[in-house]
């Protein structure tokens, strides 16, 4: 369960060109469902994304994430909410590493090292046995079916086995939301259909899906539980498609 | 504790990998490297490995020489010299030395003639250096004809080699008799090359040097300290050899531009942002530049100076032969005693690897410490 | 094994090596210098480094003009002539 109140972000804040990317927001984001934002480009999905991920701090509002503490080193007393936006760096790092997946838009994977590398890359400064997440890397790449590929390097493969490379190391960790922005924006629309379904396998799984994107596969696809519809910083709808 | 392991050996697998995408590179720019380490290493061990020799063996050097000079010419000095000398007080013994060069025509190479003390030996033997036998292909029981300054051949029986271990003194030297001494350069008799003293408190040398100087006004006392001091200033670090260290200094300063100017890509740029974007912290980033710094220039550092011991010590620096050997026929072999000089290896190693990892480290500061947030962006 | 094992075991080596440099230096020395000491009683000045010039192969034992005695460029006797210079007499100076 996540849940933000009064989120808002701006830029260069005090001076002329000051902007606002998302305006007050508030808005509570159910625990195992597929969430969508929709929007135009511009209207502020990637930076509530980034600041629900705990990659940017807002500029007020707060953030709440319920069930993660057990992933925390300490408890926040008499909550078992953590507010994450007052949380110094370190811990912010801690979370973001342990509770959330991240799919990006341009894939972002690191050239020249092999598959399998480039998924087990975001456990490396975790501190955990290599042999337990090569393990585990090597399971989510049979998981989906590119396990023939794991030595290979990335510049060699294609858009449909990048994704799913993609996927595979948003899921290193163990995160209980995965964070997609965009993600099907440099899909085909078989691709965009696929990468749907292994979404909609995620949930199975018992993962919350949180998606940014302005692509119609994915808002009018019949897996999401909730649409919500941005624009200029701000929510203009929402609704549960259930 | 098994975490903080974990987390080094991770980080340090990726290091590797990301290194050898860039294998042409990284390994040129490593061979670089090492080349600098070696050259200065090489040079150190050899400088500290003839200092130590040259201390050892002017430790039996005589505590002064005395010179007698001409016109500003060193001249020859009569023996009878000694005896006044001797009356100084504190000297307790004055030698009269025999010594002068030989220029061998027919190789061109200059021997350094001295007449030795041993009576005993026969008036025809003479004692040579392993250069000397090498030069002219001597062997025991030979004989050598020196042509005396009438055109007239001396001939002396070559009766010792001296090992080539003892080259760093005794490569060019003949040792003949006094007599043959005289007769191969005219000498008149009761003259000497110079006059070698001793005195008994070495505190009390430069006094009698100004008592020489006083009693012979053209003399020039030569102090064992003064000898030592050239040769400090041959081997000095700060000495001439600074020239080579200079040269290969701006070597590592070429690398060290090349591979900055070829550093921080956009792409690798982009690939720190990744890193961030998925979970890694800034210092996770820095762990990783600090072990790149570090898979370079230690394994460069640590291969360099072994790699210049067995240059040195057991090859005996065969690369410094052509740049020290100049227009020497007689080239000592550097046969040298090992030396390890700690602090100067530390020297060495502040002055190549910490300064490399800490320009592999700082320019990844400010990419690092990106919000992680800006690989969602692009 | 992993690649940052083997890394590591090669520096370990390496160093390993590295440490025993002293140690075999100081080994070397205690057995040595018999040779040298053989000729003790030469009582020698200069070591024989450069044999080119008489300023170059005893330093030492030349004053200041040696050099031009020899030739009027002898400094030029590159690259002991360069490096090595007759000894300067310090007793006169304050």
């Amino acid at each position: 369960m996540i849940e933000l109140s009064n989120l808002t972000k701006s830029f260069n804040s005090g001076q002329p060109n000051q902007f606002t990317a998302v305006d007050n927001v508030t808005l509570a984001i159910n625990p195992q469902q597929i969430t969508v934002l929709k929007g135009p480009s511009g209207s502020g999905k990637t930076s509530l994304l980034s600041m629900i991920g705990c990659m940017a701090r807002p500029t007020s509002g707060r953030i709440f994430l319920r069930g993660v503490a057990a992933a925390l080193p300490f408890r926040q007393d008499g909550a078992d909410a953590v507010e994450i936006t007052s949380l110094p760096e370190r811990f912010l790092n801690e979370i973001r590493r342990s509770t959330f997946g991240f799919i990006f838009q341009q894939f972002n994977l690191v050239k020249g090292i092999s598959v399998l590398e480039n998924v087990m890359l975001p456990a490396y400064p975790t501190g955990e046995g290599r042999a337990e997440f090569r393990a585990r890397a090597v399971s989510l790449l049979e998981q989906f079916s590119i396990a023939r590929l794991a030595s290979q390097r990335v510049e060699l493969l294609s858009g449909g086995e990048l994704q799913r490379v993609a996927i595979a190391r948003a899921l290193i960790n163990n995160p209980s939301i995965i964070i997609a922005d965009e993600p099907t924006a440099h899909l085909d629309s078989k691709l965009s259909h696929e990468f749907m379904e292994i979404v909609g396998r995620l949930k199975g799984e018992g993962k919350s899906v949180l998606i940014a994107s302005h692509d119609p596969i994915v808002f009018d696809s019949p897996l999401i539980d909730t649409l919500v519809e941005m624009r200029d910083g701000a929510i203009v709808a929402s609704r549960s498609c259930r | 504790m098994k975490r903080a392991i974990e987390r080094h050996l991770n980080i340090l697998e990726f290091t590797l990998a990301s290194l050898l995408r860039r294998k042409a590179k990284n390994f040129s720019l490593l061979a670089m490297y090492l080349m600098v380490v070696f050259m200065l290493a090489s040079l150190q061990f050899f400088v500290t490995a003839l200092k130590r020799e040259a201390a050892i063996i002017l430790d039996d050097a005589p505590d002064m020489v005395v010179q007698r000079l001409t016109a500003g010419r060193q001249d020859l000095v009569p023996t009878g010299h000694a005896a006044e000398i001797a009356r100084i007080r504190g000297v307790t013994a004055v030698r009269p030395r025999l010594w002068g060069y030989y220029y061998d025509a027919l190789n061109g190479a200059n021997y350094t003639v001295m007449a030795g003390d041993d009576t005993s030996a026969k008036t025809e033997s003479a004692s040579i250096g392993s250069g000397v036998a090498k030069a002219r292909n001597l062997a025991v029981g030979d004989l050598l004809p020196l042509i005396g300054y009438d055109k007239a051949p001396v001939m002396v029986e070559i009766g010792t080699i001296f090992p080539s271990g003892s080259d760093l003194i005794a490569a060019d030297l003949i040792i003949i008799s006094p007599a043959n001494f005289q007769r191969l350069f005219n000498l008149p008799g009761g003259q000497a090359t110079d006059l070698a003293v001793t005195v008994r408190n070495p505190k009390e040398l430069a006094t009698v040097a100004a008592k020489i100087a006083e009693l012979f006004p053209g003399s020039r006392p030569i102090l064992k300290s003064e000898i030592q001091r050239t040769y400090q200033s041959v081997f000095d670090w700060r000495g001439g050899m600074t020239l080579m260290i200079l040269a290969s200094a701006l070597l590592s300063f070429i690398i060290f531009a090349w591979d900055k100017a070829t550093g921080l890509s956009a792409e690798e740029r982009k690939e720190i942002g990744i890193l961030k974007s998925i979970g890694w912290e800034t210092s996770d980033v820095l762990l990783l530049k600090f072990w790149e710094g570090i898979v370079i220039s230690l394994t460069a550092f640590l291969l360099g100076t072994i790699l210049a011991y067995g240059h040195v010590f057991f090859l005996s620096a065969p690369l410094f032969v052509q740049a020290l050997k100049g227009w020497s026929v007689i080239y000592p072999r550097f046969q040298l005693v090992p030396v390890v000089d700690a602090y100067q290896l530390a020297v060495l190693f502040f002055l190549t690897v910490v300064p490399y990892t800490t320009a592999t480290i700082i320019p990844c500061w400010r990419a690092a410490t990106t919000d992680p947030d800006a690989a969602m962006r692009y | 094994m992993r690649r940052s094992l083997q890394f590591l075991l090669f520096t370990a080596t390496v160093l390993a090596v590295f440490l025993l440099l002293p140690l075999h230096a100081r080994h070397e020395q205690r057995h040595s210098g018999g040779e040298l000491r053989q000729l003790r009683n030469l009582h020698v000045t200069d070591l024989c480094l450069a044999t080119e010039a008489r300023y170059t192969r005893h330093p030492a034992m030349a004053d200041r003009h040696a050099p031009f005695q020899e030739h009027p460029l002898a400094l030029e006797h590159f690259p002991s002539g360069s490096l090595i210079l007759p000894t300067r007499l310090n007793r006169d100076k304050p």
